[in-house]
């Protein structure tokens, strides 16, 4: 039996490591999936190209609305986002918080040196140099994820920019993928980006802490990020943004990827299927996350997820 | 009567194809336009004034694309040109015989080489050397990354383009012309521009397909020319072009409206591309040697009855 999905490319790397392991214990199901984008991939599923399909991003009011039947949300692992810089002369990490990054991309603060930056890092000798904004061109669940955050924490960035997978921005340049921005952050003097986290771990890159919603600064690691998931409320369709969670430990840059399924398949033996490599992704499957520098699912939403598979029929 | 009938099966057989193009770029135009209906009947002739591209708000225009695509291209090819012109004069005219392939081919290599490989060239090589010229120069802040540097990207990916054109046309050139000139007395420099002003139409054609490859050129001018919609003549400031915020944003784009916008960008830069191509068909046509027109545009003839 052969599954066709598409979808995100943010969760690229887990998901065919987790279609092959699964279809070593199962050789007869054979999952397919093509990393075209979260907006294609549910594109593809409205018009039932592909029997699953993937996204960073939750599918809005009026994409369920437009698709030919029910479709549901299921979260498979954890992502988070993180600011990188390269500032003259700074070698110790920096802390931001969310209102300082707003205004920084919103091109309200454009010195280092500037006294909000300087207040959230008392210890740090920064330069007068001109602040160089670096933000993603390409349509970017990463983008959506960012924003997201900064939205919820500047009533300013809200009206002025908002939030989807591309925005108008004020100020900056925009560099294509995780590797174009990191790029030009690392070769311009006086840059901040942003990058995913799995990215930057796997470049053993720099990166700045982020103050949360309790007023800690956070520094962004798989287990942080899971902490997000830990002390967010989970709605029943999972259709939930995480940024800016409670708990103490909790990263406040921090989002699900979720798995995109009809609720009435219309292939029922493909439909369980699904269910079965699900049920399997979602416990044994998890522990291949942290090596691939995906934050794992806290066992609540593990939990709850499992009831929701029930729903599918 | 068989050769006869052989004639017609032959040319029906090759006319078929021909319409075949035809049919390809209508269905191309046709495409273009029923996937964008939704923002062509939303946003009207102001598509093409207006400077607001924010997929939050869903409001499009696509001005500071179209500008970022001419302007950009237009740079290129003010740097392309001469040095273009200046390769196939000296390979056709004055080049010592041996060189002559060596440096053709090398031209052409240039044009073999992928654009992913150019737009990271671009960032490891050329963006830095822009950026020291713009620490130099005093611009805030330095980026490196903008007009200037996609400008000169596209210029490199232009030159082998029209170089080889151009060379082609002198090369067909006949040499009675020249021979003329120095029987008049012509010196070599006079006896080059004679034949340059014999193939000049052609040339202008060959200017015209590298400006059309600049137009349409979309990955190494992502690279590197900032990708922000702004409309400034400063070379320093990063700007955004039609091709590189359909390839950027295509994938992503979920919403029916957005997605229409991108597609009428497409139909946009289409409409540009081939009102540049018809000119300069035009251009090509308008010689009167065919010899010279040949190269750059076969022309099927009609078989004698």
């Amino acid at each position: 039996m052969t599954i066709n999905g598409a979808g995100a490319t943010f969760p690229y790397p887990i998901y065919s490591k987790w279609f092959d392991e699964y279809q070593k214990a199962h050789p007869d199901v054979r999952i397919n999936y093509q990393s075209i984008g979260s907006g294609g991939g549910i594109k593809q599923l409205t018009a039932q190209t592909v029997f699953f399909g993937a996204s960073d991003g939750p599918m809005t009011d009026a994409q369920l609305q437009a698709a030919p039947g029910s479709i549901l949300h299921f979260p498979t692992v954890l992502g988070g986002v993180v600011p990188v810089y390269n500032v003259t002369g700074v070698t110790q990490p920096l802390r931001f918080s969310g209102g300082v990054l707003a205004d920084i991309y919103l091109g309200k603060i454009t010195k280092w040196n500037d006294a909000a930056i300087a207040n959230l890092n008392p210890r740090v000798k920064l330069p007068a140099d001109d602040i160089a904004v670096v933000h993603r061109s390409d349509g970017s669940g990463t983008t959506y994820i960012f924003c997201d955050f900064l939205s919820k924490v500047s009533p300013d960035y809200k009206t002025k920019i908002g939030m989807a997978t591309s925005v108008n921005w004020p100020a900056g340049v925009g560099a294509k993928g995780n590797e174009g921005v990191s790029g030009l952050v690392r070769q311009t003097p006086g840059a901040i980006g942003y990058v995913e986290l799995i990215y930057a771990l796997q470049n053993k890159m720099n990166y700045g802490s982020v103050q949360n919603k309790a007023g800690q600064f956070v520094t962004a690691s798989l287990d942080s990020v899971t902490a997000a998931a830990t002390g967010a409320a989970i709605p029943d369709d999972f259709r939930v943004s995480i940024t800016n969670a409670d708990g103490a430990n909790a990263y406040p840059i921090a989002s699900f990827t979720w798995l995109l399924l009809y609720q009435h398949p219309k292939d029922a033996a493909r439909g369980k299927a699904m269910i079965d490599f699900l049920k399997w992704a979602l416990t044994d499957g998890q522990k291949f996350a942290p090596s691939l520098g995906y934050a794992p699912l806290p066992q609540p939403v593990v939990a709850k997820e499992m009831q929701a598979l029930g729903k599918i029929q | 009567m068989t050769r006869s009938s052989d004639d017609r099966g032959f040319r029906i057989g090759t006319g078929a194809f021909a319409a075949l193009v035809l049919l390809i770029v209508a269905g191309i135009a046709f495409e273009l336009t029923r996937q964008s209906t939704l923002s062509i009947t939303k946003f009207g002739l102001k598509f093409w004034t207006t400077k607001v591209w924010d997929p939050v708000s869903g409001d499009f225009g696509a001005l500071p694309f179209i500008w970022g695509t001419l302007y950009s291209s237009i740079l290129a090819l003010a740097v392309a040109t001469p040095i273009a012109l200046g390769i196939a004069i000296f390979i056709s005219e004055l080049s010592p015989r041996p060189l002559r392939q060596p440096l053709a081919y090398l031209t052409e290599l240039l044009a073999a080489i992928p654009s992913i490989v150019y737009g990271l060239w671009g960032i490891f090589v050329l963006v830095p050397i822009v950026r020291k010229v713009e620490v130099a120069m005093g611009a805030k802040p330095a980026l490196g990354v903008g007009m200037l540097a996609a400008a000169l990207i596209l210029a490199v990916m232009v030159i082998p383009f029209t170089s080889s054109v151009a060379r082609e046309i002198l090369k067909n050139v006949p040499t009675t012309q020249r021979e003329a000139a120095y029987a008049l007395g012509a010196t070599r420099w006079e006896a080059i521009k004679v034949a340059i002003g014999f193939g000049r139409t052609g040339i202008i054609g060959a200017v015209m397909l590298g400006f059309g490859r600049a137009l349409g050129e979309t990955m190494a001018v992502t690279m590197v020319i900032g990708n922000s919609p702004q409309i400034s003549a400063s070379l320093f400031k990063p700007q955004y072009t039609m091709a590189a915020v359909i390839a950027n944003e295509f994938t992503e784009a979920a919403d029916e409206l957005y997605l229409h916008a991108l597609i009428e960008i497409g139909l946009l830069l289409f409409i540009i591309t081939v009102a540049v191509n018809l000119l300069s068909r035009l251009l090509i046509w308008s010689t009167k040697r065919r010899a010279v027109t040949v190269v750059v545009m076969p022309v099927i003839e009609e078989a004698p009855a």
